[in-house]
């Protein structure tokens, strides 16, 4: 008997949930700095309506009517695309791999904030040592001689531990429980940070330098293409994580608004977000005359900036090391809350084709996923390899999967009975339009990023070091041919249970 | 912060919390009408 959501509530905090990550901290703001400030507002309602809600109500639709994961969902479609299934699913066990590298810097950080709330070490003020120690440092990516960080290592021992407690408890019991403390402990310790950070003096210069309109920009087609893979990437769509979560409802549970409130509440996020970094970096800019991108425009703006903005913000260690401690566990729950969505995914579809307890294939799976993260946590693997696979698997893999998985189930499965499916139970209805946005629009924007990122990386690849090209191909192009080794492996397995 | 900043500022957040709260309430009034009509029958 297959496990369904014991609440409507469990469900969309578990889905919220995957969409909200780390990725939302500091991808969203950047986008929208970048590309026009608050003009990029208008590119990026538009995907909202235009590809983030639609996907997710097919998605959502096509997983509880198949009641699935990606690889059945796939497999049902024609029998030969199970083989896009897998590597749907693998996808989210490559990403972990990695992503599990940069929750277990948070893991370190909050550490390292309660050390400094007992005064046993003063680095708020000052991250950049503690950051290049946690890290370390290496030539380039072909450095792998360079060593290995301990303090990664045994953290994410404790991030895959996290993981693995979660999600072997199965949906109900496991996801579900958590993601009902998770989620809204998130969403409200990040609002207590983002009003906190607008009092900041300076938070106007940031908020400006963020909203300020610039019009001018509007017609160029790269801003609609980077809000479209802005819009596309935060939501976790074309991984497996939606059609599996969308499995485990109730045959007659809502999906359409449903798909409506998750897209929501991670764009609420994302602007929580951006009003939350940059009003820190106007602080930031305002007090010591540093530029908004001083921090880089990644994961440096939250192990760099922050921690020195925190030390600002109260003269007592003990404060400083508390708030320093909370805001780690933010970004902790933000991570995990991903990450787990990213083991069910390949959990689910495993668990419809092979006849395996629940609780052995998730250990086998962690151990795989940990020896993997063990990878990233070598100075090489954090400062290089992480940013070559990311760029590889995280872009381009998952927007071609996306278009693959669009146009499959739109022209295969048919827009037309699906809506009907989505509707019959939703608390209001979609209309024809949705059919028009998923054969026609959807694919079309889809596919102008996936174009738009194999030029963006063969023309970085032009102006690389032969290193820089070597280590592409090795870890960028050899991550891709292993994922679709492997999912070929999988596909030529024989199902062991009756779910075909 | 000039006035355009804060209009687009305003947009945004208004329209995806706006967005987040308009659905959550059509989702919890859809259930309290369900709710009554299971308690009718």
């Amino acid at each position: 008997m297959r496990e369904n959501w014991q609440s409507r509530k469990g469900f969309i905090f578990a889905a919220a949930g995957a969409a909200i990550g780390l990725g939302n901290l500091w991808r969203f703001p950047f986008q929208a700095y970048k590309n026009g400030g608050g003009a990029f507002l208008l590119p990026y309602f538009v995907a909202l309506i235009t590809c983030a809600i639609p996907l997710m109500i097919m998605e959502y639709a096509y997983g509880r009517k198949i009641r699935g994961g990606s690889v059945k969902a796939f497999s049902k479609l024609k029998k030969k695309l199970e083989i896009i299934g897998w590597v749907q699913v693998m996808v989210p066990i490559i990403v972990m791999t990695y992503y599990s590298a940069i929750i277990a810097v948070s893991v370190i950080f909050m550490v390292y904030s309660l050390g400094h709330a007992f005064g046993i070490i003063n680095w708020l003020s000052d991250p950049g040592p503690i950051m290049g120690m946690v890290t370390g440092s290496a030539e380039n990516a072909m450095d792998l001689g360079a060593g290995i960080s301990i303090y990664i290592l045994i953290a994410v021992v404790f991030v895959w531990l996290a993981n693995w407690l979660i999600v072997k408890k199965g949906i109900s019991g496991g996801i579900e429980k958590m993601s009902n403390i998770f989620t809204p402990m998130l969403m409200i310790l990040m609002l207590v940070f983002m009003i906190n950070a607008v009092r900041l003096n300076g938070a106007s210069i940031g908020l400006e330098a963020l909203f300020k309109p610039d019009f001018s920009k509007i017609l160029d087609p790269g801003i609609w293409v980077s809000a479209y893979a802005q819009v596309f990437f935060s939501t976790t769509l074309a991984v497996g994580v939606m059609i599996a979560y969308g499995s485990y409802l109730h045959e007659k549970a809502d999906v359409v608004n449903s798909a409506f409130i998750t897209v929501f509440a991670n764009s609420s996020f994302d602007l929580i977000a951006g009003v939350l970094v940059f009003s820190t970096l106007g602080y930031l800019v305002n007090s010591m005359n540093v530029e908004f991108t001083s921090f880089g425009t990644g994961a440096g703006v939250a192990f760099i900036a922050f921690p020195i903005a925190i030390s600002t913000m109260s003269s007592n260690v003990v404060v400083q090391g508390l708030l320093g401690f909370v805001f780690f566990f933010c970004l902790f729950i933000a991570g995990i809350s991903s990450s787990i969505s990213m083991l069910e995914s390949f959990a689910t579809a495993a668990l419809d084709k092979f006849n395996i307890p629940r609780k052995k294939l998730i250990t086998i799976i962690s151990i795989i996923g940990f020896i993997g993260s063990a990878c990233f946590a070598s100075y090489a693997g954090f400062n290089y390899i992480l940013d070559i696979v990311d760029a590889y698997v995280g872009n381009i893999v998952i927007a071609g999967l996306g278009l693959v998985e669009v146009v499959a189930i739109s022209y295969i499965y048919g827009t037309k009975e699906l809506r009907k499916e989505a509707n019959e139970y939703s608390d209001f209805k979609v209309g024809k339009w949705w059919d028009y946005l998923l054969r026609y629009f959807t694919p079309l924007l889809l596919g102008a990023v996936v174009v738009t990122n194999i030029i963006n990386i063969v023309t970085g690849l032009s102006s690389m070091d032969k290193i820089g090209v070597i280590s592409n191909i090795i870890y960028g192009w050899g991550t891709v041919v292993i994922m679709i080794g492997t999912s070929i492996m999988f596909y030529k397995k024989k199902w062991t249970t009756n779910a075909q | 912060m000039s006035t355009s900043a804060i209009i687009m500022m305003i947009v945004g957040l208004g329209t995806v919390w706006g967005g987040a709260i308009v659905t959550i309430v059509i989702a919890l009034s859809v259930e309290k009408k369900n709710k009554m009509k299971a308690e009718k029958q």
